[in-house]
């Protein structure tokens, strides 16, 4: 029995990557990325006496922009498009400290080291998230969660289930294009997706109070590209399993570096820098910047043009190196007929060579 | 107009799945490909639809608008019903409206699976499953008509049902190529393709294959030489080259096609071991 457990172990690779896989990929990630304290944070110092206090700073805040001639709004302007964590007002005694509270982590650290400046240096008010409750930050990447899981794990379910059942061999001898079977299958899922990204989105407004300051059709425009590049995924590993297990199993891997890489539950500040690299690379990372920032900070198009770009960039990418792969799975045989098939003509086919 | 495979040779990584096979199937008739598991009946049934390359050969097939195919597996979708199945299927093909329907509820009077009409496939019967498959493959009337193995795991009535569905398609002028590992129903079939290995071993008429075989079959009570005898029911069926006289306990038989299949494919199997 022993024997023959081992012996199936060694034919099944992708159990057997899972078993060597996961504790390596779990060792490096609470390692090197579970780690909620944030050692430095990006500053921005505007005001009369900006020059000499950026310079009076503490190391801890890393001071990227110095602008005497700006005021509180320019402030809010730098918060609002994510350009730094934390602007100091000068021109006033106590200077005042403007936080993101979107950025939780970061706003902690910063909160946590302007109190033992003291109030009489410097008041501290935090934007977008005054209370910084956990829920506001996380909500809005569970909604990304949540789409990341219908577009992956049901996607792929729903295609290899065709496979298993063998309906997809006896699509691809109907006289249906591989995009319409591809756009059949996954329209329904893209549209179960919206639906519960607008409950979950108007339940974690109504039930945890997420404002949501931004614009809608900007949030519908980052989610839409998003969802694009996770049904990619999602056909994308259909065409690399053969049974709903496999399927599942391998959703999992793309699913679990999402959840604690993404930013979403570790800072990714605050993540090593060998380990960060890997988050940047997700696409669930991209989709909170967007979500996070709509939601919260009302942040626009605009500022969130690098988010925008990079899961625009992924979603061509990822959708459509995957659905040529399912192309390519379903018909092997009908680039030989297709010719000649759409005029309703018969085949003959020469050989392959 | 007929259809054909023609030199097919199909490599499954080294495995060589068909090698130099032939089938033509003409309008009206019926041709059975026989063969025991991984003779290659699937694989010649898939690359005349198209549902996979050559490495060398040629095929004839309609468009697929007017080809049928049934799958080795269900062939059906177990979350919709038994007509949800057919108005899926027959919308793809074109149908629609009350031509759809017509031709739906005629189906599935001639398959007896009208009662069951609003139930899940899931919910179906072997037997009624592979009938419902097989009138999803009908539903648009194709000119050819390739069912892989439409009878296995199903009872024998069942059969008899598919069988009788068979003939009418091929009545109406379709042309059938189907698979089967049940020999006594394959001798019905006006053709057969006889395949071992990825290899034609005979084909033709049922009095063709007959003709392939050189030597005589016996029946007695007991295996003379083992490796060329092989067990039916209670008695032993052996086979004697012409140049070998069997012993006088046995008795001489006129094959049907199973013993003509069984005798062919140890032959071969005999001669690939010779040759190592």
């Amino acid at each position: 029995m022993i024997i023959k457990e081992f012996r199936e172990l060694r034919r099944d690779r992708r159990t057997l990557g899972m078993l060597i896989g996961l504790p390596l990929l779990l060792l490096v990630i609470f390692g090197y990325a579970a780690n909620f304290y944030v050692s430095s944070v990006k500053t921005a110092v505007v005001g009369p006496q900006a020059t000499s206090a950026a310079a009076a700073l503490p190391s801890f805040f890393d001071v990227t922009v110095v602008e005497p001639g700006e005021g509180r709004s320019d402030a809010e302007t730098l918060l609002r498009d994510n350009t730094v964590d934390v602007v100091i007002v000068t021109g006033q005694l106590p200077a005042l400290a403007l936080v993101d509270g979107s950025n939780l982590f970061a706003a902690q650290s910063i909160v946590s080291v302007l109190n033992k400046v003291g109030a009489d240096k410097v008041t501290t008010e935090v934007l977008y998230n005054p209370e910084l409750k956990t829920s506001w930050v996380m909500i809005p990447a569970i909604i990304g969660l949540i789409l990341t899981f219908i577009g992956t794990i049901v996607t792929s379910i729903g295609l290899v289930r065709e496979r298993e059942t063998g309906t997809l061999e006896q699509l691809a001898v109907m006289p249906i294009k591989p995009s319409a079977v591809i756009l059949g299958k996954i329209s329904p899922y893209f549209l179960v997706a919206s639906i519960d990204m607008v409950v979950v989105t108007v339940l974690g407004i109504l039930l945890f109070g997420v404002p949501f300051n931004g614009n809608v059709l900007v949030f519908a425009l980052g989610a839409a590209l998003f969802l694009f590049v996770v049904l990619g995924l999602g056909v994308f590993i259909s065409t690399i399993s053969q049974t709903t297990g496999q399927a599942i199993q391998t959703a999992f891997f793309f699913l679990m570096p999402q959840i604690l890489l993404s930013g979403m539950i570790f800072p990714l500040d605050a993540m090593a820098a060998g380990v960060r690299w890997i988050g940047y690379l997700l696409p669930l990372t991209y989709f909170t910047m967007i979500s996070q920032g709509v939601m919260l900070r009302g942040a626009s198009l605009t500022s969130l043009w690098l988010p925008f770009l990079v899961l625009a960039v992924m979603a061509v990418v990822v959708f459509t190196g995957a659905t040529l792969r399912f192309r390519r799975d379903l018909a092997p045989g009908r680039r030989r007929r297709a010719a000649t098939a759409d005029m309703g003509a018969d085949v003959e086919a020469p050989s392959a060579r | 107009m007929s259809f054909w495979v023609r030199s097919a040779t199909v490599r499954n990584g080294d495995v060589l799945a068909l090698d130099d096979v032939s089938v033509t199937v003409e309008p009206g008739s019926v041709v059975v490909v026989v063969g025991g598991d991984g003779a290659g009946k699937t694989t010649l049934l898939r690359a005349l639809v198209g549902e996979l390359v050559l490495e060398r050969g040629s095929v004839r097939a309609p468009a697929p608008q007017r080809i049928g195919y049934l799958t080795a597996a269900a062939g059906s979708w177990p979350a919709l019903t038994v007509r949800q199945n057919m108005d899926f299927v027959g919308g793809i093909y074109g149908l629609a409206g009350e031509r759809l329907q017509q031709r739906r509820e005629a189906l599935l009077t001639r398959a007896g699976l009208t009662e069951a009409g609003d139930r899940l496939a899931s919910q179906l019967s072997g037997g009624m499953r592979r009938k419902l498959g097989f009138c999803m493959a009908m539903q648009h009337q194709p000119e050819l008509l390739v069912l892989d193995e439409p009878t296995t795991g199903v009872d024998p009535v069942s059969r008899i049902d598919l069988w009788r569905l068979v003939s009418e398609a091929a009545a109406a002028g379709a042309a059938v190529l189907m698979s089967t590992t049940y020999l006594d129903e394959a001798e019905r079939a006006g053709s057969l393709l006889v395949l071992d290995g990825g290899r034609t071993l005979a084909e033709g008429s049922l009095a063709d294959v007959r003709a392939t075989l050189v030597g005589s079959i016996t029946v007695g009570d007991r295996p003379h030489r083992a490796p060329w005898a092989w067990r039916r029911g209670r008695r032993f069926h052996e086979w004697w080259r012409d140049s070998e006289q069997p012993p006088a306990d046995v008795m001489a038989i006129e094959p049907d096609l199973e013993d003509v299949v069984v005798a062919l494919s140890l032959q071969r199997r005999h001669e690939i071991g010779a040759r190592r």
